[in-house]
């Protein structure tokens, strides 16, 4: 694409101008792309380097509203050591957890695993900018070390990308060293174009990973909406030079969906995004599969549920 | 006038109340005794049986929930499910068995009848089973059955259709999930009852039909740590046998051991229901 020469700003008129003129999403072609993709089989060794590989890049999750710091401990306990029967198992890329549970969960786990924190009036993402620094700035004193944030999905669909732009800069600056997973609630976003075009605000409004969802609406995570995003993230690095990351979040649950999506990451973007620091899951029960997985490929035989903790 | 083409049907694995081909895409031909061909059935592999455990274990949890007078009327609907398509199954058996219409007869009303005195048991095996016991303190002590949970059953191999139902009937009534390994030769009565299992109120997933080679499926299905328990009432070999006790042993299932020269026609009694239920014994303080 020849878009180095013409990256815009802050403008208004010259983000809309540029967003607008990104080219269209084959949509019929994304999802066969994805679909053909998905059908690889991975076996033996490379599905257990897979499987390890997912497991390092899982996000573990629990956003609930009746979260507990009990809770939290607990899954913060499972995200350093997810397998106890199997100290080789690997720990997971870090916890996500709300705002007020931040505290809880980094004294739980100490400097071993990342604390991400749900912030700017999640999932919705419908409170004034004041109120989305604010939680933003609570999460990072608390202790969080990356903040996942919702774009106003108002706003984006109805043509105002500057004001999605600048509360995306803003956060970014009450992030301080944190870093900035913007999620763009693709199931609201309703085509890939926009997809597409929300990708690339995030990231020139300077978003360290985008992020599919929620995990909130349904459809959450699905591999052509994370191919699209690849794909950005893909031209974002050769018009810019800088490296975005992507996490896939909601929906995502079993073992051979996460190791469709890291094939589909690995020809789209290519090894060099094979890594946790710039891909990852947001799960919860995802990992039980893994590890269900990874003690049938360990043991030779099929594991069950019993096996592993009710989250 | 033309001739009609014939309309053949293509008979496929029961799982989570669809009815999928085999995900190797294999089938093996199924003859009658005098070996003329009969139909080609699916031939279940290794991946077959998980996902039927993984159906199961979800049949199992809206199953085992239901209360036991529910239950009691499920099954006595499978019978009547059953009575509906006597003919089909008479002539199933006969292809199956090679045996007469008067005795295909025999064993198809048979196992009618099987299902409505299994039917009966529902709700009253906790009485028989159960106990009120007497303890030395201030306590009310109480046993009582429990489903054991996913359990998988090979059914007998000659007895097609009597013998599946004598298998899988009282697994069913304490309120556990069953996968059932068809007799391998005469597997086509068990496709026509997975039909009415798939019509007759019961949740999908409670009940699994598996056609195919037991000996191929069993040893995985046995080792698997989310299978509660196994009916081996249909191998034939007993070295196979002691080998899937000896793997199910990994993970602390119940075993039933196949007898020879079972009777399926007799009074079948309550052992086959005691197999596969465990006893939950209660203290209970008085409040004295």
């Amino acid at each position: 694409m020849t878009l180095t020469a013409s990256l815009p700003d802050a403008d208004p008129t010259a983000l809309r101008r540029f967003l607008q003129g990104l080219p269209g999403v084959d949509e019929v072609g994304a999802v066969g792309r994805a679909a053909s993709l998905a059908t690889r089989s991975i076996k033996t060794s490379s599905k257990s380097y897979a499987i390890d590989l997912a497991i390092r890049m899982v996000d573990l999750t629990t956003l609930e509203g009746m979260d507990t710091p009990g809770k939290v401990r607990a899954l913060c306990a499972k995200a350093l050591r997810p397998d106890p029967t199997d100290p080789s198992t690997p720990s997971v890329a870090a916890v996500c957890v709300y705002g007020d549970l931040v505290d809880i969960a980094r004294a739980a786990v100490g400097d071993a695993c990342h604390v991400a924190a749900v912030a700017t009036a999640f999932p919705s993402g419908r409170a004034s900018l004041a109120v989305k620094l604010q939680d933003t700035a609570d999460a990072v004193a608390a202790g969080a070390d990356e903040i996942d944030m919702v774009i106003d999905r108002g706003a984006f669909l109805s043509g105002d990308y500057a004001r999605v732009y600048d509360e995306i800069v803003a956060i970014k600056e009450a992030c301080g060293s944190a870093h900035l997973k913007v999620i763009l609630e693709t199931g609201e976003l309703r085509t890939l174009d926009n997809v597409r075009r929300a990708s690339w605000l995030a990231m020139l409004a300077g978003a360290d990973f985008i992020k599919t969802s929620t995990g909130k609406v349904s459809p959450a995570a699905t591999p052509p909406v994370t191919l699209v995003m690849l794909e950005a993230v893909r031209d974002f690095q050769t018009a810019t030079g800088r490296t975005v990351g992507v996490k896939a979040a909601g929906g995502i649950r079993t073992t051979k969906e996460a190791v469709a999506y890291l094939v589909l990451v690995n020809e789209t973007v290519g090894e060099q995004w094979l890594t946790p620091d710039l891909f990852r899951f947001g799960a919860s029960s995802l990992l039980n599969d893994l590890l269900l997985q990874r003690q049938r490929m360990r043991t030779g035989h099929y594991s069950g549920p019993d096996y592993v903790t009710i989250d | 006038m033309t001739d009609r083409l014939d309309v053949r049907k293509t008979y496929k694995l029961f799982i989570g109340g669809a009815f999928p081909r085999s995900e190797s895409g294999r089938t093996y031909e199924v003859t009658r005794p005098d070996g003329a061909f009969l139909a080609n059935a699916a031939k279940a592999s290794r991946k077959d049986g998980r996902n039927s455990v993984l159906a199961a274990r979800k049949g199992y949890a809206a199953w085992n929930a239901a209360t036991a007078y529910n239950r009691g009327q499920v099954l006595y609907r499978i019978a009547e499910v059953m009575e509906g398509r006597r003919a089909q199954f008479i002539a199933d058996v006969q292809d199956a068995e090679g045996c007469s219409d008067t005795q295909a007869r025999a064993q198809v009303d048979a196992a009618i009848d099987r299902w409505v005195w299994y039917a009966g048991w529902a709700d009253k095996l906790a009485q028989v089973l159960g106990s009120a016991n007497p303890v030395a303190g201030p306590y009310f002590n109480f046993s009582v059955p429990e489903a054991s949970g996913v359990v998988v059953a090979v059914a007998p191999q000659d007895s097609s259709l009597i013998g599946l139902v004598s298998v899988l009937a009282p697994i069913l009534v304490s309120g556990n999930a069953a996968i059932v390994v068809a007799s391998t030769a005469r597997p086509l009565p068990s496709v026509t009852l997975a039909e009415c299992l798939a019509t007759s109120d019961v949740p999908g997933g409670v009940v699994n039909v598996l056609t195919g080679d037991p000996v191929e499926i069993m040893p995985w299905l046995a080792e698997h740590a989310d299978v509660n328990a196994l009916d081996l009432a249909g191998i034939t070999d007993d070295a196979l046998a002691t080998d899937l006790e000896r793997a199910a042993a990994g993970t602390v299932k119940r075993v039933r051991r196949p007898e020879a020269g079972a009777d399926w026609f007799a009074d079948p009694g309550l052992s086959r229901i005691r197999s596969f239920v465990e006893t939950k014994t209660v203290w209970h303080p008085m409040g004295v």
